[in-house]
Formats: C-alpha cells, sequence, structure tokens
C-alpha cells in the first residue's frame, strides 16, 4: 500500500509494467518489489523444494524470495531480485518456480509429504537402483524444485566488461563510505566510489536520521554532489563489488541499463578493479528469527520495511506487527507509525524492556504461531502476560544485524565472533589492503559509522604517502547504543525456516547434528542451508546458532562456512562479456583470405589462421576431385599455395648463427648467406618441439621459420633461452609472420611460371636446392627461396604482407594459364604425405628425434636444447614407436588417422596421418609402430573401431613417392 | 593477481604465462650426469610458502622471475631473468 513520502520515486512519473501478465503501475524509481508492495501483491514467488508460498523479506540484493524473470527470448533473464529490478515501461515480469500459476501450484505437494524430504533426502532417497539416479531422479527433482529457466535462445552478447585502476576504492556509499570517499578524495587521492543502489546514502535513505543539521539523506546527496564534482573521484552507482581477490583487485557488476528498456547501452558491465587500498564500507544485512512458519508472505525483516517506506513510499501491511530481540522494534513503530500505519503491536523478545508509543507492547514475547493462507492475517504470542492472539497482515522482524563481512572472507579470511554484538566482524587484514569499516566492521550507530569512514580512509592514505589535507569535519548524528539480546529461534510447535530460498528449517539443523554433521560444513552440505544463491545471506547466522545450540559448543567456536565470490550472483555473459565467438578466438587473416573466398575455397581453422581448404571448380562433386586435381596440378604442372600463415622470425645480429646453433638440435652458424637449411628443435627433455627452415639472408641476418600452430611457442622458447642462457649474446629476433605474405610455387613449370611474375630474369642455376636471395615483383622487392613441401621443385616467394593479394591473384592466374592453379591444404596434407614430410600431427610433443628418423641430425659438435636428455638410453630404444610409411593393400581400403595397427601382439602402433594419393593411385599414411624401421614389408590390420574401418595395411618407408628426391632437388 | 614486469610496471596476471620453477635457470653443462639431467628436468619441491617462479609478460617478452608465497599468492617481488635486479 502506497503512504506518504518516499525520496526514490517520482510520483509525478507513473510507469506500468506487467506482473505475470498483470499490468502493474507503479512511479520512476520504483523496483518491482516496491511497486508489487504498492499494489498489494504479497505472494511473489514459490520456494525451491516445497513450493511453499513466499513473499518478500528483503528490500536489497540479499533478498531471498523474490526471484523473477524479466524479458523474453535473447533478454530472458532468469532469477533477478525484484528488489533491484527497477521498473520501467513494458518491462514483463514473470514468476518463477510453480505451475501453473503463483497462486495455485500444483507442485505444492511437495509441502505435503515434506516430512520425507528432510536434511539428506537427497542421500537417502535416492540411492537405489543406481541407473535410476540419471534416468529417473534426477529429472524428477530437476522439474520439482528449481529456479527460473533461460528461453533457450543465444542471449544477446550485449554486456561489457571494463578495467579500472585506482588508490583507493571504497566499496559501499553509506555514511560510512561517503565519509571514506570525501576524505581521501580531498586529500588528491584517486577515489572509485562502488555502491549498489541507485543514489549514494546508504541507511541514510532508510531511516529518519539526522546528520548535522539536515536529513540524512540530504547530507548524503550534497556529499555525493561534493564527490561528483571532484575529477579524482569516480561513483560506480547500480554497482556491486563481487568479489576480492589476489593483489588489490576486485571484481563488481555495474547494472548499467538494467532499469530501462533494452538499447544501445549494455545491460551490465563488470569491472576489474585494481585498487591499491579499499575500504569496506557495505554496511550490515539483517536476520530474521527463526519462528514456527515465519515464511508466511507479509513476515519480512523491519529494516527491508523502513526502506520499502522512506525509499519509496509504501508499507508492506495496514496493520503491522512487530517483533524482535533489539531497540529497532521501536524505530521501525515509530517511524510506521508517522506515517499513517496502524500498529497492532510491539513484541519485545527481551524481558523489562518497552519503549513509548501508542501501541500495546509485549515483554519477553514470543511468536508462536502464524495464519493465513496465501498471506499472514494473525499471530499468535507467548509473552510474560500469557499468550495473545492478534490480527494483522505484515510482521516485521527485527533479528539483529551481520556485519557484511563477505569480502573480507574472499582469500580465506574467517571472521571473528563478537559476543557485544552477537555477530561476526571481520579479521583485520584478512584481505591485504582492505580496511573494514562502519557498520561492515560492527559499528552501528551513524555517528561511529561517519566517524569510521575517516579513519579507515586516513589508515589507507597515509599507508599510500598521502598527506592529510581538508579532512572533512565530523557533522553530529545519532550515536545510540546498539542494544540487543540475541535471541536466534523461538522453540515451539511447527517448521520454523532457516534458509528460505533452500526451504531448510531448524529441525533440519538438528537433526544434520543428530547425524553427526557437527562440522559447519557438513551441517550446510548435509540440509544445504546457505548453498542457494544468496549464500545465506539472511540466515547462515541463525543456522550456526541452531547448530551451536545442538552440539552445545558455542557460536564461536561453531565457526562459519566459507563466504566464496561473488557476493550476488553474475552472469556469465556479464563477467565473459566480449570473449564470444572471435572474442574468445580472435580470428587471424592471411592477405590472401578474400582471394581464396572469391574462389569459393572452404575456409578452415588452422590455430587462429584461416586456411583454404582447396578450391573447388565446376562440375567436381566433393572435395576429393577437387584435392585430386591440386596434387596433379603440383606433380604435372604448376601450383600456388598461400604459406603466408607460417611462423617467421627475424633473428639478426653479429651471434646470431651462434644462437641458433642453441636453439637448433642441428648446426647453423656454417650455413654460407644465401643459404638455406632444414632445422629441428627440440625441447629440452629431449622431443621434438618444431621443425622449419632457418635461411641466411645476410651474414649477421638469419629469417627462421616455424609451423603455423608452433610460431607462438617457438617465439617464446627462443626469448627465453636468450634471456635465461644467452644473456651476452649479441642477437635480437622478432615475429615478422604478419609483416609478410609468402606463396609456395611448385611444380615441374615453377620457374616458368615465376618468370612470368618476376622483374628481371633469374638465372636460375643460380638457385640451386636450399638457397635464397632477393628478388624484384611488380617493382616490389621480394624474397626468394627454394624449398620444397611437396618434393617438386618448389619455391617460396615472399612480398611484404600488403603485396600479397595482388601477387597470389598473379600467380594463380598464371598458373592456370599453365594447366595449374592454386592448392589448398588437403592437396598439401597430400602431397607431403607422399614425401613423408612431417607436420604437428606427428610432431606431437611425445617423439623425438630418434623416433621420428632424424637422430642424425643431432649434432656432436655443440650443445643445445634437448641434448643432454635426447640421449637418454630410453629415449633411443629401439622398440619405441617410430615413423612408419603405411600403404593400403587394397585400393578400395580406407587409411585414417587415429586407427590403431595391429600386430602379432594387439596394438603395436597407430596412424598419425592419412590421404588419398592420386599419384600412387590408392591411400597412404603416416604412423608410430614399435622397432617401426625394422618392419618394413610387414602386412598389420588397420582398426578404427570408432568409425568401424578394418584394412589390411603394409608398413613402408615414409614417403614412397620419388625416395631419391630427383624432382625436388633437380 | 598482479605481477611486476621489471620493463612496464605491474601488470595483472592475464598479461603473463607461467612456466614454472627457477629452478629451470639453473640448467646442467654439457655432459652432465642422467641424475643431474634428471633433477634439473623433473624434480620440483612443492613448497608450502616461498618459492621461485619463471613467468613470461607477453605483450613485451620479458621473462621473470618472481618470488610468490605458494601460500597467499603474494608476489614479493620480481625480476628480469636477463641480468635484472629485484
Amino acid at each position: 500500500m502506497r503512504v506518504r513520502g518516499g525520496h526514490e520515486i517520482d510520483r509525478r512519473t507513473p510507469i506500468r509494467f506487467t506482473f505475470d501478465g498483470r499490468v502493474i503501475e507503479g512511479f520512476q524509481g520504483d523496483t518491482v518489489a516496491s511497486a508489487l508492495m504498492a499494489a498489494g501483491v504479497r505472494l511473489v514467488g514459490r520456494s525451491f523444494k516445497y513450493h511453499r508460498p513466499r513473499g518478500l523479506v528483503t528490500a536489497g540484493s540479499d533478498e531471498p524470495n523474490a526471484l523473477v524473470t524479466t524479458g523474453q527470448g535473447a533478454e530472458q533473464r532468469p532469477n533477478t531480485r525484484a528488489t533491484m529490478q527497477e521498473i520501467w515501461p513494458g518491462l514483463e515480469v514473470q514468476s518463477q518456480n510453480r505451475w501453473p500459476s503463483l497462486s495455485i501450484d500444483a507442485m505444492a505437494v511437495n509441502d505435503l509429504v515434506s516430512p520425507f524430504l528432510g536434511a539428506g533426502f537427497y542421500y537417502k532417497t535416492f540411492m537405489w537402483p543406481r541407473s535410476f539416479w540419471e534416468k529417473v531422479y534426477e529429472p524428477a527433482i530437476r522439474r520439482a524444485a528449481g529456479l527460473g529457466a533461460l528461453s533457450g535462445d543465444s542471449a544477446a552478447d550485449r554486456s561489457e566488461r571494463a578495467f579500472a585502476h585506482c588508490d583507493l576504492l571504497v566499496i559501499g556509499a553509506g555514511p560510512t563510505g561517503l565519509m571514506a570517499a570525501l576524505t581521501a578524495a580531498r586529500a588528491g587521492a584517486d577515489v572509485i566510489l562502488a555502491d549498489e543502489n541507485t543514489r549514494p546514502g546508504g541507511r541514510l535513505l532508510s531511516e529518519r536520521i539526522e546528520v548535522g543539521d539536515e536529513p540524512g539523506a540530504e547530507w548524503a546527496a550534497r556529499a555525493a554532489a561534493e564527490l561528483a564534482a571532484m575529477p579524482n573521484v569516480r561513483i560506480l552507482s547500480r554497482t556491486t563489488v563481487t568479489g576480492a581477490y589476489d593483489g588489490g583487485t576486485f571484481g563488481a557488476l555495474e547494472r548499467v541499463a538494467l532499469h530501462a528498456a533494452p538499447g544501445a547501452a549494455p545491460p551490465e558491465c563488470f569491472w576489474r578493479i585494481a585498487a591499491r587500498r579499499a575500504v569496506l564500507a557495505a554496511g550490515a544485512l539483517e536476520r530474521s528469527i527463526a519462528f514456527p512458519s515465519n515464511d508466511r508472505p507479509g513476515i519480512l525483516m523491519a529494516g527491508a520495511a523502513r526502506s520499502y517506506l522512506h525509499r519509496w513510499g509504501v508499507t508492506p501491511g495496514k496493520r503491522v506487527a512487530i517483533f524482535g530481540n533489539n531497540s529497532d522494534i521501536y524505530r521501525t513503530a515509530k517511524d510506521l507509525s508517522a506515517a499513517g500505519v496502524e500498529i497492532a503491536f510491539v513484541a519485545d523478545t527481551r524481558p523489562g524492556e518497552s519503549g513509548k508509543g501508542d501501541w500495546p507492547v509485549f515483554q519477553d514475547a514470543r511468536v508462536v504461531a502464524t495464519r493465513g493462507r496465501r498471506g499472514l492475517s494473525g499471530i499468535k504470542l507467548d509473552h510474560s502476560g500469557g499468550t495473545a492472539q492478534l490480527r494483522a497482515d505484515a510482521l516485521l522482524v527485527a533479528g539483529g544485524w551481520n556485519p557484511a563481512v563477505h569480502l573480507t572472507c574472499h582469500m580465506n579470511g574467517r571472521p571473528v565472533w563478537d559476543e557485544a554484538i552477537a555477530a561476526f566482524v571481520p579479521a583485520p587484514g584478512a584481505v591485504p589492503g582492505l580496511i573494514a569499516a562502519g557498520a561492515a566492521a560492527g559499528r552501528f550507530s551513524t555517528a561511529a559509522c561517519l566517524a569510521d569512514g575517516v579513519r579507515a580512509a586516513g589508515e589507507a592514505l597515509e599507508e599510500l604517502g598521502y598527506s592529510l589535507r581538508g579532512r572533512p569535519d565530523l557533522p553530529e548524528a545519532e550515536d545510540a547504543p546498539y542494544d540487543i539480546t540475541p535471541l536466534w529461534t523461538v522453540k515451539a510447535p511447527g517448521r520454523a525456516w532457516l534458509d528460505l530460498q533452500n526451504d531448510v528449517t531448524t529441525k533440519d539443523v538438528r537433526q544434520a547434528a543428530q547425524e553427526n554433521m557437527t562440522s559447519v560444513e557438513h551441517m550446510k552440505r548435509y540440509t544445504t542451508q546457505g548453498m542457494a544463491t544468496d549464500q545465506g545471506k539472511g540466515s547462515n547466522v541463525q543456522a550456526l546458532a541452531v547448530l551451536a545450540d545442538a552440539t552445545g559448543r558455542g557460536i564461536a567456536a561453531t565457526g562459519t562456512t566459507t563466504f566464496r565470490p561473488p557476493y550476488v550472483p553474475v552472469p556469465i555473459g556479464a563477467m565473459g562479456a566480449g570473449a564470444r565467438g572471435e572474442g574468445f578466438a580472435p580470428r587471424r587473416l592471411s592477405p590472401t583470405h578474400a582471394a581464396c573466398v572469391a574462389r569459393g575455397a572452404p575456409m578452415i581453422e588452422a590455430g587462429l589462421w584461416m586456411r583454404p581448404s582447396y578450391f573447388p571448380r565446376d562440375g567436381e562433386r566433393d572435395w576429393r576431385e577437387s584435392c585430386d586435381r591440386e596434387v596433379g596440378h603440383v606433380r604435372h604442372a604448376a601450383g600456388v599455395a598461400d604459406v603466408s600463415t607460417l611462423g617467421k622470425i627475424d633473428v639478426q645480429g653479429p651471434d646470431a648463427g651462434r644462437f641458433l646453433d642453441f636453439v637448433y638440435a642441428n648446426g647453423m652458424s656454417g650455413l654460407a648467406p644465401g643459404r638455406v637449411r632444414y632445422g629441428l628443435m627440440l625441447r629440452e627433455d629431449g622431443h621434438v618441439m618444431d621443425d622449419g627452415t632457418a635461411a641466411r639472408l645476410g651474414d649477421a641476418h638469419f629469417l627462421v621459420s616455424t609451423t603455423t600452430a608452433a610460431a607462438a611457442q617457438v617465439m617464446a622458447h627462443m626469448e627465453f633461452v636468450q634471456q635465461a642462457y644467452l644473456p651476452d649474446l649479441d642477437v635480437a629476433f622478432s615475429s615478422v609472420t604478419d609483416a609478410w605474405a609468402q606463396f609456395a610455387v611448385a611444380g615441374p613449370r615453377a620457374r616458368d611460371l615465376l618468370d612470368r611474375v618476376l622483374d628481371r630474369p633469374v638465372s636460375w642455376d643460380g638457385w640451386p636446392f636450399m638457397s635464397c636471395g632477393d628478388v624484384s615483383v611488380g617493382g616490389v622487392p621480394g624474397r626468394l627461396f627454394r624449398i620444397s613441401f611437396s618434393g617438386e621443385l618448389g619455391y617460396e616467394i615472399a612480398v611484404p604482407a600488403r603485396y600479397g593479394g595482388a601477387l597470389f591473384e598473379a600467380l594463380v592466374a598464371r598458373a592456370e594459364d599453365m594447366g595449374g592453379g592454386a592448392y589448398g591444404m588437403e592437396a598439401m596434407n597430400v602431397l607431403r604425405l607422399e614425401k613423408g614430410f612431417l607436420t604437428h600431427a606427428e610432431m606431437h610433443g611425445r617423439v623425438t628425434a630418434f623416433d621420428i628418423g632424424l637422430q642424425g641430425m643431432l649434432s656432436a659438435k655443440k650443445d643445445f636444447i634437448g641434448k643432454g636428455a635426447a640421449a637418454r638410453p630410453g629415449l633411443l630404444d629401439a622398440t619405441r614407436e617410430r615413423l612408419v610409411g603405411l600403404r593400403a593393400v587394397e585400393p578400395e581400403d580406407r587409411i585414417v588417422a587415429g586407427a590403431h595397427l595391429f600386430g602379432e601382439t594387439g596394438s603395436e602402433g597407430y596412424v598419425t596421418s592419412a590421404g588419398f594419393s592420386p599419384t600412387l593411385g590408392g591411400f597412404i599414411g603416416l604412423g608410430f609402430l614399435r622397432n617401426g624401421p625394422e618392419r618394413y614389408g610387414e602386412r598389420l590390420i588397420l582398426k578404427d573401431r570408432l568409425r568401424r574401418i578394418e584394412a589390411k595395411v603394409d608398413v613402408v618407408a615414409p614417403g614412397p613417392f620419388d625416395p631419391e628426391g630427383g624432382r625436388m632437388r633437380g | 593477481m598482479r605481477i611486476e614486469c621489471p620493463h612496464c610496471g605491474e601488470r595483472d596476471l592475464r598479461e603473463f604465462t607461467y612456466r614454472g620453477h627457477a629452478l629451470a635457470l639453473s640448467r646442467p653443462s654439457e655432459g652432465a650426469s642422467a641424475e643431474e639431467w634428471d633433477d634439473f628436468l623433473h624434480n620440483r619441491d612443492n613448497p608450502a610458502g616461498a618459492t621461485q617462479d619463471l613467468w613470461r609478460h607477453d605483450p613485451c617478452g620479458a621473462w621473470l622471475v618472481a618470488e610468490r608465497s605458494t601460500t597467499t599468492h603474494q608476489v614479493r617481488a620480481t625480476r628480469a631473468v636477463r641480468g635484472g635486479e629485484a
């Protein structure tokens, strides 16, 4: 019901939204919760397990009951706290976990059988038969017990992530946080003030409190305005700091545009804030008292009721009762009464206490029962003078305040029990650089909070070396003592609820203790207390008290469970914002990408690169036909392939040769300028890391190539080797992969093709196999290497990347005139298989130079990375799985990578690469086989049981085509 | 977690790649025994407390040694692998 006041709402701007299809009218500034309360809606959700009717309990992010779904389709957001969702015109809100409707929920039958669903029922009931768990029990439980659902549509990926740095992060903008921020800002520090609510002020917005000579809310607005005007202050509103991490890093979730219709602004932003110091001024959370039927809609926290009253001008009922164990009950009665709300009674659990007012006050009182089917209608009370049955439509509970210690526990800190306030307070220094202050540190009066904010900021500033100037004067404020006599539970018949979100009762906790789950962590897992999305913010301490009572240990000795980040649920879409698709794995495109796509080539991933698979032509029915044709181009005319994606590292300096000698297993310093050498790199453990070529462009200038996938790894490896082992060598290197476009030109007519694009004729006799030099193409300086990965007469020509597209088009057009053309990854693979050349399919990290028959490349004349380990006897054992070539015996049989090679003793090896060789007229492959090279000529059975392939294969030497290499070297 | 790159200053953990214990810097000389290589390659302590890690600052390519506590994740100091001071 709406009453006077409410400084968050603008009564001139009504706003309509829908709740389960029903149109609700609120005002600008309302939350879904305050608007529903104003409209008299009390039933807002059904509980997780028993589907009990539930209403609003809090006014903040700790709300356990009022979880709703907003939006539809890609914009659908389940488990939104109605207390945090501001309304906007056209907002669609749905209640959750009910069928067919919120008021008639068929699954409420769970509540009737609740004696069978108590603590540990999952573990006890659904044990047998085992096979039923996945197929019967779990799906049934998931249907019956649940939260909101996703639409199944791909979520609109519109959230953002952001990074920020500051001297001081102030978490919370209540009296403590505002004073801390003012103190630090006036001293010149770079300040970020993050606050969960729409506007700064914290509890000052929710109470009738004077600060100085003005209302607290006005003081807060003035302080915030001063801060907002300062260039060294950033205020993040609607921003919840969700986690404290190593090194002063904090996570924070900003609700950027959830308070408006979806538009251009991102709905949420996940911040990573690196703060040199931080002040935790997150305040405190009010807790309940566990009395029978304390979960009826209409029963909520007294502090929440004051928030609803002062912030939004609404009351939870027309005739409200108040029950509590501290002086907040009288403050609540006064505030509501002043707004014209009838106070049914005030029930004080303490004997001999009594505040003044025009309402009945019961002392030593206990609520022992409540009535009302879908909302509270009556209350039964035991008190010092007997019992009473009273009518009320709302019951406000004040069970005391728990400091919001959560962030101080995120790095394994344990809060400390403070008997004086009957609550856990942060352990000092639990998070390095984070100072808890104000209510979050257990100091509850407004005056204490204001002073503590100055103190905490002062400590932080001193550590940062700021001199304290312009320190704000402390305004006058109430300094009333916090007068609590803890009462956790009311012992009376009936179920008394602790964790409202997971439906945990005091009986469940006692039962856990009885079944020897006496450790707090065991109790938590057995009962699921505190394991819901609110992490038991409003119920954990009561549950600990019940456990302490049941075990006779006391609360301090019982201890707490571990609070973990995030403090509030963070959507994965916000935490991982921008990291979907290409944001997760960026695509690297070669200079020829557009030309390849224009030719219809399917592009496939090779690491982050996209490479052409094959170039289809009219009339070709499948990729194999295209591939076979492209192999023919190279074997019979001239083919052109883009090899720009291979890693290129430019190595320069007088000691470049010595450096490469140490990185490569074979020698490089003896290479003459103008020559190219194949090189093998090992890891220090003696296994092959990568292979490639090193071209000596000048005395002090090498160009090293790596495989496409290993380029980054090789670069990091070379940096490590130089910095760690060879710091005194005069050598420098840099990745130039993206700087050069490079094309393989291969085939019997390769020279003819190159002659057609080179500016000046080349004396081919002067370019023997494995030589290199400068050329000119269309007036552009380029490089030419005579190397071959196809086994044909082959060259690779390189030009600066921006000319790559043009050169590729020119080469391919001329090749096509000559009966050749472009070839893709598939043909490249077949060509190299025919020659027995290796890729990372073979150099998969578990093979040595010995295994691939390159033991002879390991230099005896010098030390190199991997030399020591490569000599270990186990790595030179002839029975190791070693490289072999394979040929299918029957022309129609396939060889597939991943298949096993079966001999007399079972699986004796495996296939790493395979393909159809049009040149040899059958399937060929490479693989590893025990004693491999000693077994050429053997016939084995190939089996792939996944793809149901079985074939006879002959073991042959790798590279059956032109084994002498005459075509390549000629 | 934040780590100080000797060249670039303090940066977020995600700019760094981890490589293991700084023992990898003490490479046995050529001809060392199999036992020495075994130690160098495979045997590592698992301390609860101070340790020395190798990290690479990916944007600048610098390798560095971080003195880190395995129990608190606190990075006490860093130095460049190449001739760097803490």
